[in-house]
């Protein structure tokens, strides 16, 4: 895999600014593939992203039987390595467009712990307002072009974004996030052939969780291989362990590499699995406790650190501290939310126009 | 038993609604139920659960994320003879078969010349109230109301969440049926119905002669407790649920108006074009002259529903609006 930055096949205007490194984005994307020498510093900052979206989740869990948080809400536990191997080879001048099942992707992207609590909350000070919630999770700043809860919603969406980046000869990526229940809708289908018609840089990155809700994959589509199918409307698409975060991002590379060169959409089937049920009104009828169990045995937290041990890196001490930062970081983000105002009444009708939205404070 | 004779039994909306589905598909072979996760996970609101185990996945079918396929494909099985009832999981959802209902379902049976009736009922959830954010809590059944050659029913009581279904199904013609999320859980018992429950005439859940309460589905539980409120302060409410919204029961409108020569009129959809914006109109022209007061109206704020629970409880009619409406209709 070349370390260089690719050629540009199209005339630019503007040049994409590299990502500073500040403290905000200090969790946020990379520019480069890790050298040799900092592979295990890299494999550790990647185990910090993997396991600060798990925490996170559990507190939410626990915060959501407290009735902190209400409305719905997706976990992505299990499913952590799509997000974290993805974001490693996007930059912040990239775009993401996600689902309901979002926080990993919004922690992912750099987003703090303090905003997306604080959003779960309702509070004013989340990173929509307090409108969102769970589901609904913004931050222009970054890109993130947040959480579409009508599945499919946010792919026609993504082919936009990407087209205005290709008229305007950004380079810049958009990645579009969706499952393979989201595959069986028309908005998927009229996406994939509108972006490789028009050669959009778009990644579709397509979590094949095996489930839509209750329903299996192998009830939900006729033919399963999902790559082979997007890869029909001709574009390069292949399928990833997804319980693998070094897979997920070595692949990732190599598709936004090709996406960066001007060769179009690429499409990627990250196989995973989530961990918990749906959503917390989900019973989980659907599925025996044996199959979640196997996919347990290939826990992405858990395959990493077996990865860093082979290598002989300092697992535990790593795990040790990273552990006792996100705790920080997490309890800290609770009791920011906690604390944080409420969006006063009279501000209902705030943000409906941009007339009645004013200066975002 | 109960004490005057009739069976009684207790039971939930959602309970009720499922034995009306059971019923049909017991009764008539053409019926069968499809839509997202009807089957094995037993429908998004539990409404289906056990029947796939009772009837099989040929007639119990799951099918993929693909509202515009499924929701067409049970008007083209209308067509050739069967009786779908089609599951769309909510009403925000029914945006992706929005054609299908419009340019399809409900316009076949003209287009045509009369040739070809479309006997579908699609069944789907509506509301809002559960902090489920803008594109989780649509109250757009008012739009479906406005389009002619479909009936669109608003199931509001457990009477009618068990009896509805069976008429809807006999219509020739396409039905909508909304299921208000909140009413799931209301529970209570079930009375035989004594007369057919027919699709046509709204309901009066409380006599009154002071003032009109015209409201419908979700809204009715508040609706029937700000009644209770005025009554307290000795304004005597009548609540109407309109169960159909359409075709309207302008008969039942205008007599309740005649009665109390006022009237509030609450609907959970925004404001600007909705239902009840309709429901004023026909009052102006069928009773305007029995008005003594003129007409409220009390709706959801034109805003998407949010998140935060103050901002949507502000958002959504309360039970203190309409007692706040009808005090200024009746002081
Ligand atoms: C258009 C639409 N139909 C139905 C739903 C209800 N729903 C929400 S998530 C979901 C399953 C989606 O499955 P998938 O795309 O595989 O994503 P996953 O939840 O597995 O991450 C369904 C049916 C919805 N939100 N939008
Ligand atoms: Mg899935």
């Amino acid at each position: 895999m070349s370390l260089a930055r690719p050629a540009r096949t199209r005339k630019a205007t503007a040049a994409p600014k590299p990502a500073k490194k500040t403290a905000r984005n200090r969790q946020g994307p990379r520019t480069a593939p890790p050298a040799d020498r900092s592979a295990a510093q890299h494999r550790a900052n990647l185990l910090e992203s993997l396991l600060r979206i798990r925490r996170f989740e559990e507190r939410c869990v626990e915060l959501y039987s407290a009735a902190k948080i209400r409305g719905f809400v997706h976990l992505y536990i299990g499913e952590e390595a799509v997000a974290v191997g993805i974001n490693q080879a996007l930059t912040s001048e990239d775009a993401v467009v996600s689902t309901y099942r979002e926080h990993g992707h919004a922690l992912a992207r750099g987003i703090a712990a303090e905003a997306v609590m604080a959003e779960m909350y309702g509070k004013a000070t989340g990173c929509s307002g307090g409108r969102g919630g769970s589901m609904h999770l913004f931050d222009a700043s970054r890109r993130f072009y947040g959480g579409s809860a009508i599945v499919a919603g946010g792919l026609p969406l993504a082919a936009g974004l990407a087209l205005a980046d290709r008229m305007r000869g950004q380079n810049r990526v958009t990645c579009c996030f969706f499952g393979d229940g989201a595959f069986a809708e028309g908005e998927f289908h009229e996406t994939a052939n509108l972006a490789a018609l028009w050669n959009l840089p778009l990644l579709l990155a397509c979590e094949n969780n095996l489930y839509a809700m209750g329903t299996a994959l192998t009830r939900e589509h006729a033919q399963t291989d999902l790559a082979m199918r997007a890869a029909s409307y001709g574009m390069p698409a292949w399928a990833v362990d997804g319980m693998d975060v070094e897979a997920v991002e070595q692949a990732s590379r190599r598709a936004v590499e090709g996406i960066r060169t001007g060769t179009g959409p690429h499409f990627l089937e990250l196989r995973t699995y989530r961990f918990r049920a749906h959503s917390m009104y989900d019973p989980d009828r659907y599925r025996g406790k044996a199959e979640i169990e196997q996919w347990k045995d290939r826990d992405p937290v858990n395959r990493l650190m077996e990865r860093m041990r082979e290598n002989g890196e300092p697992v535990d001490e790593e795990l040790a501290r990273i552990e006792q930062k996100i705790t920080e970081e997490i309890d800290h983000a609770v009791e920011a939310a906690e604390k944080a105002p409420e969006e006063p009444v009279e501000n209902l009708l705030r943000h409906v126009t941009s007339a009645s939205t004013g200066p975002v404070s | 038993m109960g004490a005057d004779g009739t069976e009684k039994s207790k039971t939930t909306y959602r309970e009720a609604m499922r034995e009306a589905i059971r019923e049909a598909l017991r009764s008539d072979d053409r019926v069968f139920l499809m839509g997202e996760d009807v089957g094995r996970y037993g429908g998004c609101f539990g409404v289906s659960l056990g029947l796939l185990e009772e009837f099989g996945p040929e007639r119990i079918r799951d099918t993929p994320l693909s509202e515009s396929t499924f929701v067409g494909a049970g008007i083209g099985a209308a067509l050739a003879g069967m009786r779908p009832i089609v599951e769309i999981m909510t009403v925000n959802f029914s945006l992706l078969a929005l054609d299908q209902i419009l340019n399809n379902a409900a316009t076949l049976l003209h287009m045509s010349g009369g040739q070809l009736p479309v006997p579908i009922v699609i069944r789907m959830t509506t509301g809002a109230g559960r902090q489920l954010a803008a594109q989780h809590s649509h109250s757009l059944e008012g739009w479906y109301a406005h389009i002619p050659g479909i009936r669109v029913l608003a199931p509001a009581t457990i009477e009618d969440a068990r009896h509805m279904l069976a008429p809807a199904l006999a219509d020739p013609d396409p039905v909508l049926i909304f299921e208000h999320g909140s009413l799931y859980n209301l529970s209570g018992e079930l009375r035989p119905p004594t007369r057919p429950v027919d699709l046509d005439h709204a309901a009066i859940r409380r006599p009154g002669t002071d003032i009109s309460l015209i409201t419908y589905g979700g809204s009715l539980p508040k609706a029937l407790a700000a009644a209770d409120e005025l009554a307290a302060e000795g304004v005597e409410a009548e609540v109407i649920d309109l169960r159909a919204l359409r075709p309207l029961d302008d008969a039942a409108i205008a007599a309740s108006v005649t009665r109390t020569h006022r009237a509030v009129v609450i609907d959970e959809a925004w404001r600007t074009g909705s239902l009840a914006a309709e429901v004023c109109a026909r009052i102006a022209e069928r009773s305007f002259y029995e008005l003594d007061a003129p007409v409220e109206r009390v709706c959801s704020a034109e805003v998407p529903i949010p998140y935060a629970r103050r901002l949507e409880e502000a958002a959504l009619p309360q039970t203190a609006d309409i007692v706040a409406a009808a005090h200024r209709a009746v002081d």
